[in-house]
C-alpha cells in the first residue's frame, strides 16, 4: 500500500518536475499569435488602421479589440488571410483599396526642411537642412505620413506603374459576373 | 560511338520547317527606322548612353551594361537618334520599355572593328569583351553569355554542349546558320572551350537536320577541333537544355540545380557564332538570323538588324491577307506580339505570321478529367495536372511544392490534354504570383526591420537627450551653487559654462570658476585691508571704537 503510494507520488514529482522544466526551457517569448498576424500585414506603418504602426494593430487584433478590415494596404486579400489565420469572417475592406504607390518629391518645390525625413517611417528618405530631399523608391511604402508635415506640400504619392519587369500573367480563368446591360449601344 | 540517352516524355508536333529551308539567308534591306530596346538580357538594364540627336554608327554603344549580369546593347546601323524613350517592346504584356530609334543615314558605316586573338588575353578579359560586345544566349533565355563561362570552382568541368537542336516547330534560323556559317560556329564553341576547359564538347543536333550535322561535321574537321558532333532523335523538346544534356551526357540536372553543378554548360549555336564575330571581327550583336514563316507566300531566313519593326520585316516574306497577328518564336513557346509594329530583339528567332485557318483557335476548355496525358508528356517528370488543381485555385504554397518552378513552360502539357487545358498558363500565373508575393514579403519584412530601427533610434535619442539635459540641470545647479558662493564676497560673474559641454569639461569649468571665484574673494580681500592710507586706517579704528561703544560688542557680522 505504502510502496504503491510511494511510487505513485515519485512518479508525480518526476512528471511535474520534467513539466516545470520543460515550461522554462521552452518558454515561448511573447505572443506568437501577434507575430503571425504581424507577418501578413503589409508593414507600411502608415497608422490608417488607427494604431500606431503594424505591430500595434496585431496585438489589438490578437486581443480581439480590433476588427481585422481596417488595413487599406492589406487590402481583401490581406482580409482574407487574416479571417483563415483567425477563423474569423470575411469582411468587406473598411476604407478604399488602394494601389501600391510611392511618394515622389517635387525637386522645384522643395526647401530642404527636413520635415518629412522626421515624419518617414521606414527612413525611405534622405538630404540634409536647406538641400533638395529625395525618396528613395524601393524602400518607400507608400504609407503618406510624409505628406501632413510638408509646410510647402512638394510631395505626392504616385501609383507605381506596370513595367515589363513586373508585369504579371494573369489568372486563365475569366470569371463570369453579372454586368450592367449596356447603355444604348 | 556516344551511347544516347533518353528524357522522357515529349512530344511530336509536326516539324512545318521544309518551307523556310528552300531559300538560303538573305540579309534584310535596311528598315525606316530601328528602335533598340535597351533591356534585351537577363539582369539589369542597360543605361542609355546616347541623346536624341547624336550620330551613331553602326555598332557604336548605345546602352552601358549596369551590373555584372547584364549586357551591353549597339545601334544596328549608322544614323540619327531620333527618340529615347518608352516604346511598346515584344513582351506578352504589351507594355512599353524604354528603347532607343534610329533613323538610319542609309550608309550603315561600321565603327572602327578591333578584330583581338583571344589567346592573347586573360580569360577576364574576354568575359568583358562577350559583356561589351552584348553577346547573350540567343537560344531564347538571353542569358549574358560571359556570365555562363566561369567554371565552378567545385565542380571539374566535365561536358560542353552546343545546342544545334532547335526542336521547336517552323524554326530554322540555327539550322541555316549552321549550314551556311558552320566554322564561325565552331571557332566560337572553340572561344568557349578554351574558357571552361571542359574534358570533352558535344555539339548536338536533332536527326531531322543532316544538312546540318554534315555542315558542322566537315567544319569541326576543317577547323582541326576534336568537338563531337552528333545526331539526336528529333522529340520535342530536345533542344531544352537541361533534355539536351541529358540525351548527350545521362546526367539529369536535380531541381533548383543548375547543369554545372554537375559540370555541363550549355549554349546554343547562334550564341557560339555571335560570340566570334565579337572576338574575331570586333562586330557587336547588331543582327540576328530570324526565321520569316507561317501564313506567308516566300518563308526564308533574314539576317536581320535588332530593331527592326516586325511589320517592315514579315513583308519581305510576302505574309498573305488574312494574317491577323504575328508569333515571336514557335508555336509551342512563342506569343503574339502585341501590336505589328514591335521591335526584333535579340530573343527573335523566328516570326510566324498568325491566322486562323493555320492556327485555328483552340475549342472552349473543358474540365479535367485525370487521364494523366500530361503527367506522360512533361519532359520534366512534372505532374502538371496537380499544379494545375492548386493554380487554378490559387494554393501557390502547394503548387511550389509540386516544383511549379521547375517547369521549363515548354507547352507539351497543353498539347496533349484533351480537355485543351491552357496548362501553361496557369503555371506562368503561379510562378508570376509567387514571384510578386515574394517580393512583397521581402519589401515587407525591409520595411519592418528598418521601422524598428527608427523606433530603437529615436528611443536612443531621447534617451541620450534626457541624459544631456539631466547633465545640463546639474551643471545649471552647481554653476549657481559656485555664483551664489562667489556672490558672498565678488558680485563680478562667473564666465558661464557652456550648456552642451561634456561632464569633464563641464567639472573642469566649474572647479575654474569656483577658483576664479576663490582667487577673486582673496583678492578683493587684500584689495579692502592693503594699501590704505594711514589716514583711512585712523579712521576705521575711531569707526570700530564708536560702534563698540554704541553697542557695546565687537559684533562686526552687523552692516
Amino acid at each position: 500500500m505504502i510502496s504503491a503510494i510511494a511510487v505513485m507520488a515519485l512518479g508525480a514529482i518526476l512528471l511535474g518536475a520534467a513539466l516545470g522544466y520543460a515550461s522554462i526551457k521552452f518558454k515561448v517569448e511573447g505572443d506568437p499569435l501577434v507575430d503571425k498576424i504581424e507577418s501578413i500585414l503589409p508593414q507600411t506603418q502608415c497608422g490608417q488602421c488607427g494604431f500606431p504602426g503594424c505591430k500595434p494593430y496585431a496585438e489589438a487584433i490578437a486581443k480581439g479589440g480590433a476588427e481585422i478590415n481596417l488595413c487599406p494596404p492589406g487590402g481583401a486579400e490581406g482580409v482574407r488571410r487574416l479571417a483563415d489565420l483567425l477563423g474569423r469572417e470575411v469582411k468587406a475592406l473598411d476604407a478604399k483599396e488602394k494601389p501600391k504607390s510611392v511618394a515622389v518629391i517635387d525637386e522645384n518645390t522643395c526647401i530642404g526642411c527636413t520635415l518629412c525625413i522626421q515624419a518617414c517611417p521606414v527612413d525611405a528618405i534622405v538630404g540634409a537642412a536647406k538641400q533638395l530631399h529625395v525618396i528613395i523608391e524601393p524602400l518607400c511604402t507608400g504609407c503618406e505620413l510624409c505628406l501632413p508635415p510638408c509646410p510647402v506640400e512638394c510631395i505626392s504619392i504616385e501609383p507605381i506603374v506596370e513595367t515589363v519587369d513586373s508585369w504579371k500573367w494573369k489568372y486563365p480563368v475569366i470569371a463570369i459576373t453579372p454586368t450592367d446591360t449596356p447603355k444604348a449601344a | 560511338m556516344l551511347q544516347l540517352f533518353k528524357f522522357k516524355g515529349g512530344v511530336k508536333p509536326a516539324t512545318n520547317k521544309a518551307q523556310s529551308l528552300v531559300e538560303p539567308v538573305a540579309v534584310a534591306p535596311l528598315p525606316s527606322h530601328v528602335a533598340i530596346p535597351l533591356h534585351q538580357s537577363i539582369g539589369g538594364t542597360p543605361r542609355p548612353i546616347v541623346a536624341v540627336g547624336d550620330k551613331v554608327l553602326k555598332g557604336q554603344k548605345i546602352g552601358e551594361a549596369d551590373g555584372w549580369i547584364s549586357a551591353a546593347v549597339h545601334a544596328s546601323t549608322s544614323g540619327t537618334v531620333i527618340h529615347v524613350g518608352p516604346q511598346v517592346v515584344p513582351h506578352p504584356s504589351g507594355l512599353t520599355a524604354d528603347c532607343v530609334v534610329i533613323e538610319p543615314d542609309g550608309r550603315d558605316e561600321w565603327i572602327a572593328r578591333n578584330p583581338v586573338d583571344y589567346r592573347s588575353l586573360a580569360p577576364e578579359a574576354v568575359r568583358e569583351l562577350l559583356r561589351e560586345a552584348g553577346v547573350v544566349g540567343l537560344g531564347g533565355a538571353v542569358f549574358p553569355t560571359h556570365g555562363k563561362l566561369t567554371a565552378a570552382k567545385s565542380v571539374p568541368m566535365e561536358e560542353m554542349v552546343i545546342n544545334g537542336a532547335e526542336c521547336e516547330p517552323y524554326i530554322t534560323c540555327d539550322d541555316m546558320l549552321m549550314r551556311e556559317r558552320a566554322v564561325d560556329v565552331v571557332r566560337g564553341a572553340g572561344v568557349f572551350r578554351d574558357l571552361l576547359q571542359p574534358k570533352r564538347v558535344l555539339i548536338g543536333i536533332e536527326d531531322n537536320k543532316p544538312e546540318a550535322v554534315a555542315a558542322m561535321q566537315a567544319a569541326v574537321r576543317a577547323t582541326g577541333e576534336n568537338f563531337e558532333v552528333i545526331a539526336v532523335p528529333t522529340r520535342y523538346p530536345a533542344g531544352g537544355a537541361k533534355q539536351l544534356i541529358r540525351v548527350l551526357t545521362g546526367k539529369e540536372v536535380p531541381a533548383s540545380k543548375r547543369s554545372t553543378d554537375l559540370g555541363v554548360q550549355c549554349f546554343n549555336v547562334a550564341t557560339a557564332y555571335t560570340a566570334w564575330r565579337a572576338i574575331a571581327h570586333g562586330e557587336p550583336v547588331v543582327s540576328r538570323l530570324v526565321t520569316l514563316t507561317g501564313n506567308v507566300d516566300k518563308p526564308r531566313n533574314y539576317e536581320v538588324l535588332i530593331g527592326t519593326p516586325m511589320d517592315e520585316l514579315l513583308a519581305l516574306a510576302a505574309p498573305r491577307s488574312d494574317t491577323d497577328g504575328i508569333l515571336m518564336g514557335g508555336p509551342m513557346m512563342g506569343f503574339l506580339v502585341p501590336n505589328f509594329k514591335v521591335p526584333v530583339v535579340k530573343a527573335t528567332n523566328c516570326l510566324i505570321a498568325h491566322s486562323d485557318a493555320l492556327f485555328p483557335p483552340k475549342a472552349p476548355e473543358m474540365p479535367c478529367i485525370r487521364c494523366g496525358e500530361c503527367a506522360r508528356a512533361c519532359p520534366h517528370e512534372l505532374q502538371p495536372f496537380e499544379m494545375y488543381w492548386f493554380s487554378r485555385a490559387k494554393n501557390f504554397g502547394k503548387t511550389q511544392e509540386y516544383n511549379v518552378f521547375d517547369c521549363i513552360e515548354c507547352g507539351c502539357c497543353s498539347f496533349v490534354c484533351p480537355s485543351r487545358i491552357p496548362l501553361v498558363q496557369y503555371f506562368r500565373f503561379a510562378k508570376s504570383e509567387i514571384w510578386a508575393r515574394e517580393k512583397e514579403k521581402n519589401a515587407a519584412e525591409t520595411a519592418k526591420t528598418r521601422f524598428e530601427f527608427k523606433q530603437f533610434r529615436d528611443e536612443r535619442e531621447k534617451r541620450e537627450k534626457a541624459e544631456k539635459l539631466a547633465k545640463a540641470a546639474a551643471a545649471q545647479a552647481a554653476k549657481k551653487a559656485a555664483e551664489a558662493q562667489a556672490a558672498t564676497s565678488a558680485p563680478e560673474p562667473v564666465a558661464p559654462s557652456p550648456l552642451d559641454a561634456d561632464q569633464a569639461v563641464k567639472k573642469a569649468s566649474i572647479q575654474a570658476a569656483m577658483e576664479r571665484a576663490k582667487a577673486q574673494r582673496e583678492a578683493a580681500a587684500a584689495r579692502n585691508t592693503e594699501s590704505l592710507t594711514a589716514d583711512q586706517q585712523h579712521e576705521i579704528e575711531a569707526i570700530e571704537a564708536r560702534r563698540i561703544a554704541a553697542f557695546g560688542t565687537d559684533e562686526t557680522t552687523e552692516k
